[in-house]
């Protein structure tokens, strides 16, 4: 039973850290019907600047758990002000183009902000600190659960509640919600499009930027390749989930980190990525639109 | 439509015929030059002197030139002269028997090379027909020496399974038990884990009692770590390179588990040490044996630094040692004879950079091989 519960513990940080990033997809998909490939490169980007601001406050010697928060909401703004760039540059200028340019714009953006972070930073695997404190409280649960790994799944459970409630009650989010419904209807009751999209990336870019924070603490090395797999798992939950839908991208994302967990518990490390593959494709058979996505009337 | 088809057969017998007189243009210079020479000794070398592997090979040929030039300058090989005659593979298979079949054309009798695995098993048979001798300095695949199908292959460094030999016997001198092995599913590491779960399932004293690839990359590790709990566990066998390395060393002691760990030579790196941080200490790797500070390895390099201004590559000490070896076993043979070199190669001590070595039986180099090193302090540092 502890054996299972571990892996569970262990499946649940995995999503969690899938869910962060599958939010930035699905919000985007359901926005502007973009991937956006660059969402990993975001996911890293939050790690570096992470890394970098951690660094510089170590230096000027500030309490430990300040160095986080600190971490944490640099990497967010900076991250942000990435995805909102990266909106501007690559995707606004091919709005009106058919939807093959954006995607390969995606990748192209996708592939420079790797080699941009490889030439300017190192190829090499970087430590990162270990900026999340061991809590006293844990010391029994400590060989089921560590730390970090209770952080990144609160943080999660804090981000999605907050993005959900964000979407249901503020004026923004419901501006988001009705673009998403109908572009141009929504540009025609006055609603500032571009702004919404701009927005949306900059959430999306904010809970990438944490997860990259959070994670690169809980694993302790960074390298500029980080955001390739994570991104092509976290699409892959968001796919899952159904792309477009938040409860449908956390979902996907949890369903993904268990099953990755409970592959490697039960059967073997070898078949994780199988295991995880087959059931996209188990589930994209019988439930196209992914597990929470909603059928849609192509449009004639 | 006529006209141009004739120009351009024009235009094509025009460069043939070009490229035909400068080839005997040539020769002809090569033929004035040759007559000065007095007996020469030639020493071939094979490998990867272009392409993308080009960085593993060229050593090799400036470490047989090296060598080349100190015994000429103390009299060359019985009176001879040694001349280094290079022939490219790419590390490519089909490139390699095209350069065998050279060098047996050409009449040489010793061949430094090939650099990689799969180029050196393809040349072996037209070497073997040819009764010429063959050293690699890089080679490691075990079968080329093991099988016994090449009693004319010999190599300057340690076949992989040595180091994997080394570390299961260095798991059981620590009274370990159970080992669980985990590698990166590359060929690399799971070559090394192969071996080590082979020997160790040849050996009653210890068990392997778990066998797994995690992916390089993957977000984390918590779950391979807490199988490794789970399976009971008293030591971890990495195969594999450091940043997976660092990642489950970092995950385990995390989860509270501080069974040693034991990893190859992709791991003993101080990059591990960096990004491991803490959670290295105390960490094994074996790693080859240290020749820095074997004087014959010092007067090479700083030959190598003299000549080409630069820095040694990969596999440039093996390389030295095996061109040292085989001039030296001509020279004690007396002559070229292929019996007699073999015999000298498998009988007499030689001085080379890699240490007093002699080859076995099989053509592995006796004494060249692995060392333990354990993390301490930050460093790596050899368990005596």
């Amino acid at each position: 039973m502890d054996y299972f519960l571990e892996l569970f513990l262990g499946g649940l940080t995995r999503g969690s850290i899938y869910a962060l990033i599958a939010l930035g997809y699905t919000m985007v998909y359901g926005i502007i019907e973009l991937i956006n490939f660059a969402h990993g490169e975001i996911y890293m980007i939050g790690a570096f600047t992470g890394l970098i601001v951690a660094g510089l406050l170590t230096m000027l010697g500030f309490p430990g758990i300040s160095i986080l928060a600190i971490a944490v909401v640099c990497a967010i703004i900076w991250a942000a002000a990435y995805g909102y760039t990266i909106e501007k540059v690559a995707y606004k200028p091919l709005r009106g183009a058919q939807r093959l340019s954006p995607l390969i714009s995606a990748i192209g953006m996708s592939i420079f902000l790797q080699n941009y972070v490889m030439l300017s930073q190192t190829s090499d695997f970087l430590p990162f600190p270990e900026l999340i404190p061991e809590f006293g409280f844990m010391e029994g649960l400590g060989s089921i659960m560590s730390s970090s790994e209770l952080v990144i799944i609160l943080a999660t459970v804090a981000a999605c509640i907050g993005l959900t409630l964000f979407i249901k009650f503020t004026k923004l989010g419901k501006a988001m919600r009705a673009t998403a419904q109908n572009r141009k209807m929504a540009m025609l009751v006055g609603i500032n499009v571009d702004m919404v999209i701009s927005a949306t990336f900059v959430i999306g870019s904010s809970l990438a930027a944490v997860g990259g924070v959070l994670i690169a603490s809980h694993i302790g090395q960074i390298n500029y390749f980080i955001g390739f797999i994570a991104g092509i798992k976290a699409f892959t939950a968001a796919v899952l989930g159904g792309i477009g839908s938040i409860p449908g991208a956390m979902l996907g994302a949890l369903v993904l980190g268990l099953t990755e967990a409970f592959a490697t518990g039960y059967v073997s490390s070898d078949y994780e990525d199988v295991f995880a593959f087959c059931l996209l494709v188990l589930i994209l058979i019988f439930r196209p639109s992914g597990i929470m996505g909603k059928e849609k009337t192509q449009k004639v | 439509m006529r006209v141009k088809l004739s120009l351009i057969a024009l235009c094509l017998a025009m460069v043939a015929m070009l490229a035909a007189c400068g080839g005997e243009a040539e020769k002809k210079a090569e033929e004035k030059a040759a007559p000065a020479e007095t007996a020469k000794l030639v020493l071939g070398v094979a490998g990867a002197h272009s392409g993308d592997l080009a960085s593993y090979g060229l050593p090799s040929v400036n470490a047989a030139k090296l060598a080349a030039a100190k015994i000429n300058a103390a009299g060359g090989v019985n009176g001879a002269m040694v001349e280094v005659v290079a022939q490219d593979d790419q590390c490519k298979p089909e490139l390699a028997t095209n350069a065998a079949t050279k060098m047996l054309s050409d009449g040489v009798k010793i061949v430094l090379g090939h650099i990689c695995s799969g180029a050196t098993k393809a040349a072996l048979p037209i070497y073997l027909d040819g009764k010429i001798v063959v050293m690699s300095p890089s080679a490691t695949n075990p079968p080329l020496t093991q099988s016994g199908e090449y009693p004319n292959f010999f190599r300057t460094i340690a076949p992989d399974d040595a180091q994997a030999a080394l570390e299961v016997d260095f798991a059981k001198s620590l009274g370990l038990k159970k080992a669980a092995i985990i590698h990166d599913k590359g060929d690399y590491g799971k070559g090394f884990a192969s071996f080590c779960k082979q020997f160790i399932d040849a050996d009653a004293d210890i068990e392997a009692v778990l066998f797994e690839g995690v992916t390089p990359g993957a977000v984390d590790y918590s779950a391979v770590v807490q199988k490794i709990k789970g399976s009971g566990a008293d030591c971890v066998i990495f195969g594999g390179y450091h940043p997976e390395a660092s990642k489950i060393v970092t995950g385990m002691r995390k989860k509270g588990l501080e069974i040693p760990f034991l990893s190859d030579d992709g791991v003993k790196d101080d990059t591990f040490i960096k990004v491991a941080g803490k959670y290295a200490e105390g960490v094994y790797a074996t790693g080859p044996k240290d020749f820095s500070s074997n004087a014959i390895y010092q007067e090479a390099v700083a030959a190598h630094k003299a000549e080409f201004n630069a820095d040694p590559g990969p596999f440039f000490p093996e390389a030295y040692s095996a061109a040292l070896a085989l001039l030296n076993a001509v020279q004690v043979a007396g002559s070229t004879d292929y019996d007699a070199v073999m015999n000298a190669l498998r009988t007499s001590y030689v001085d080379t950079a890699v240490g007093k070595i002699k080859f076995d039986a099989k053509g592995d180099a006796e004494g060249v091989g692995f060392s333990v090193y354990q993390v301490k302090d930050g460093k790596y540092a050899e368990v005596k």
